[in-house]
């Protein structure tokens, strides 16, 4: 009988640890939305589906993820419209200052979140806006945009040149080519960013409550103000529908994709 | 596809036409005139200008200055979708979102004409590709993709059709069928083909003229035989085929013919195929013309005889053989010869003289960077 090998179970051994690491507490925040508590959400009471079923009895819950809902939307709306037309900018147009463009859209990322919330806030001040929904989308877009510009610039860097011109020859004129090829092809890189922007907006926190977080109430707000009296089980349930619903957004896609790879590949 | 009489090309005039781009010029001033339903192509090293000409035409860029006729009309400052001129890419540029039939069909979507996938069928028809018209670009062959781009291109019935290296990225034997058909397909449709290319026998064979270009100029146009038969420069002598050149001064002089004393060595041209009759010139004559002896042969007036040599190199190429050829003074020369009977013919290290007919030499009007060779 061969020795025990030792060596060959470190790695696997590792592996479990670092997805225990990362999912626990995930795992723990699905688990609690099923916790049967009334006050506190901190100790396993017993299960129930109450949480889910009355999900928005209690005061300001479905409220809060409302307000969430609506402005990550419209900020995604503006930023993905804004990105993607200043990333086919960024790379299809010889301009002077594109170097210093480029750089700009990267300072927001770099900038730590405090320093850009509070910032923003004392401009709105100085403007004399006062907070609300508007600052707060204004403030969302801003810090959307860049990842959108990163993202789609990717997808444009990759389009072939050659097609648009392919395009312009066969009697399209420069809308039509838009939105005929070029919107076509850039569509994957502006739905990733989309979809990257949305969750950004959703999950902010610290920027929101500087610029209208004392007037607008989101999820995040929401959850943080609840936290000093217990975390309610209703935030473990939008929590975990929203994660429940990011996994199957990616599964729709893959399943989508590689049937029609099977599809693609039985014609071959 | 099937109505030839709506089809016609247009004849195409480039007047005066210049292209700069920073730090160089594409282009300079050229002139270019191709008569309707002509088979044209530009020949040319990568850098010499051909794409650029071609996307000038096309409208994808806007020429310094000059002018753009096409049919008579001036159509310089038009858009590239106002110009009855469609393109095949060198990297055929289909569009990957699309299926083959919508590629095709696309252009005549644009001009909103009647019924645009059935005549986007009958297009995938003539290049026999009609039972793949559901599937995506990227699951065709490099030689499908080839097609469809013509199809593609062809559907529209341009007045002229523009084709940049379309063979360029397929295999020999696909790029000598396709070649064939490419040519077939011209005869049938009748539209002016502008081809751009940088290979030789290309050109040679499908167009009805071809201009070699070198360096953002013309250097010499007309039919692939008289091209080859006479070339001007030295230039399209190396790039056009091969040639065996000779440098030397005008010493002799008759009616008829001029001669160069190169070495020793009398060669001859006559008047008629040489562009200069005085001072320093080259002398040239195709390996295929040059003859190889054994033995210093006696031949009259009408021949030009140079050596003795020595035979270096052999070269075996499945119809013919390569001899390279080292005669002192001169250089090394190359004759081909036919393998006819026995192959190779002769031995390397055999002492041999060679001979071509006078009438075969000509006499270019500058000189090349390199005094002789193949």
């Amino acid at each position: 009988m061969k020795a025990f090998d030792f060596k060959k179970l470190i790695l696997p051994f590792y592996a479990v640890i670092a997805f225990v690491f990362l999912l626990l507490p995930i795992a723990y925040t699905v688990a609690f939305s099923f916790n049967d508590s009334t006050k506190s959400n901190a100790q396993w009471q017993g299960f129930t589906l109450n949480n889910w079923l009355q999900v928005c009895v209690r005061q300001g819950v479905c409220e809060a993820v409302g307000s969430s809902i609506l402005i990550g939307v419209i900020s995604t709306l503006i930023a993905t419209v804004l990105g993607t037309m200043i990333a086919i900018a960024l790379v299809r147009y010889k301009f002077k200052a594109r170097e210093a463009v480029s750089l700009g859209l990267f300072l927001p990322m770099a900038t730590p979140e405090v320093v850009m919330g509070s910032g923003l806030a004392a401009e709105f001040f100085n403007l004399g806006i006062g907070q609300g929904y508007l600052t707060i989308i204004i403030a969302h877009v801003m810090f959307c945009l860049s990842f959108v510009v990163v993202t789609v610039k990717a997808r444009v860097q990759t389009l072939d040149p050659a097609l648009e011109e392919a395009g312009r020859d066969l009697y399209a004129n420069p809308r039509r080519v838009f939105m005929k090829i070029t919107l076509p092809l850039l569509m994957p890189g502006i739905a990733a960013a989309a979809l990257l922007s949305f969750a950004l907006s959703f999950d902010d926190f610290i920027i929101t409550y500087f610029n209208g977080g004392q007037t607008v109430t989101t999820f995040p707000i929401f959850i943080y103000a609840a936290a000093t009296r217990g975390v309610p089980a209703e935030a473990n349930v939008i929590g975990s529908a929203v994660f429940f619903l990011a996994i199957a957004i990616v599964l729709f896609v893959q399943i989508r994709s590689s049937l029609r790879n099977t599809r693609l590949a039985k014609l071959k | 596809m099937n109505q030839n009489s709506t089809f016609s090309g247009a004849d195409l005039e480039l007047i005066d036409v210049r292209k700069e781009f920073p730090g160089f010029t594409a282009l300079e001033d050229m002139d270019l005139k191709i008569p309707a339903g002509q088979f044209f192509a530009l020949l040319g090293p990568s850098g010499c200008g051909k794409t650029t000409t071609l996307r000038l035409i096309a409208g994808l860029d806007e020429p310094t200055k000059g002018k753009i006729l096409l049919g008579g009309k001036d159509i310089t400052n038009t858009k590239p979708h106002e110009r009855p001129i469609n393109t095949v890419f060198q990297s055929y540029a289909l569009f990957p979102h699309m299926s083959v039939l919508e590629n095709v069909a696309f252009g005549l979507r644009q001009r909103k004409v009647a019924d645009p996938l059935a005549k986007a069928a009958d297009a995938l028809k003539l290049v026999q590709l009609e039972h793949l018209s559901a599937r995506r670009p990227q699951q065709l062959s490099g030689g499908q993709q080839q097609r469809v781009a013509l199809a593609r291109a062809l559907v529209n019935r341009p007045s002229l059709l523009l084709l940049d290296e379309p063979l360029g990225a397929l295999d020999l034997k696909l790029r000598r069928e396709m070649q064939i058909e490419l040519k077939a397909i011209q005869v049938e449709v009748g539209l002016t083909f502008l081809h751009v290319t940088h290979d030789q026998e290309e050109a040679m064979d499908m167009a009805d003229t071809v201009a070699v270009m070198n360096k953002g100029r013309i250097e010499q146009m007309g039919a692939p035989e008289a091209l080859y038969d006479r070339p001007k420069t030295a230039f399209v002598a190396k790039f056009l085929g091969q040639s065996n050149l000779f440098i030397g001064n005008v010493e002799d002089e008759n009616a008829n013919t001029i001669s160069i004393n190169v070495a020793g060595n009398k060669i001859s041209v006559p008047k008629a195929r040489a562009e200069k009759h005085k001072g320093k010139i080259a002398i040239g004559v195709r390996p295929e013309k040059a003859f190889f002896h054994e033995e210093e042969p006696k031949l009259g007036a009408g021949y030009n005889l140079i050596g003795p040599g020595e035979i270096i190199d052999i070269r075996f190429t499945g119809v013919s053989n390569q001899y390279l050829i080292d005669i002192p003074k001169i250089g090394e020369i190359t004759v081909f010869a036919q393998n006819i009977g026995k192959s190779p013919v002769t031995q390397v290290g055999q002492k041999v003289w060679v001979s071509w007919k006078v009438e075969h030499s000509f006499g270019l009007s500058d000189l090349p960077e390199k005094t002789t060779g193949a």
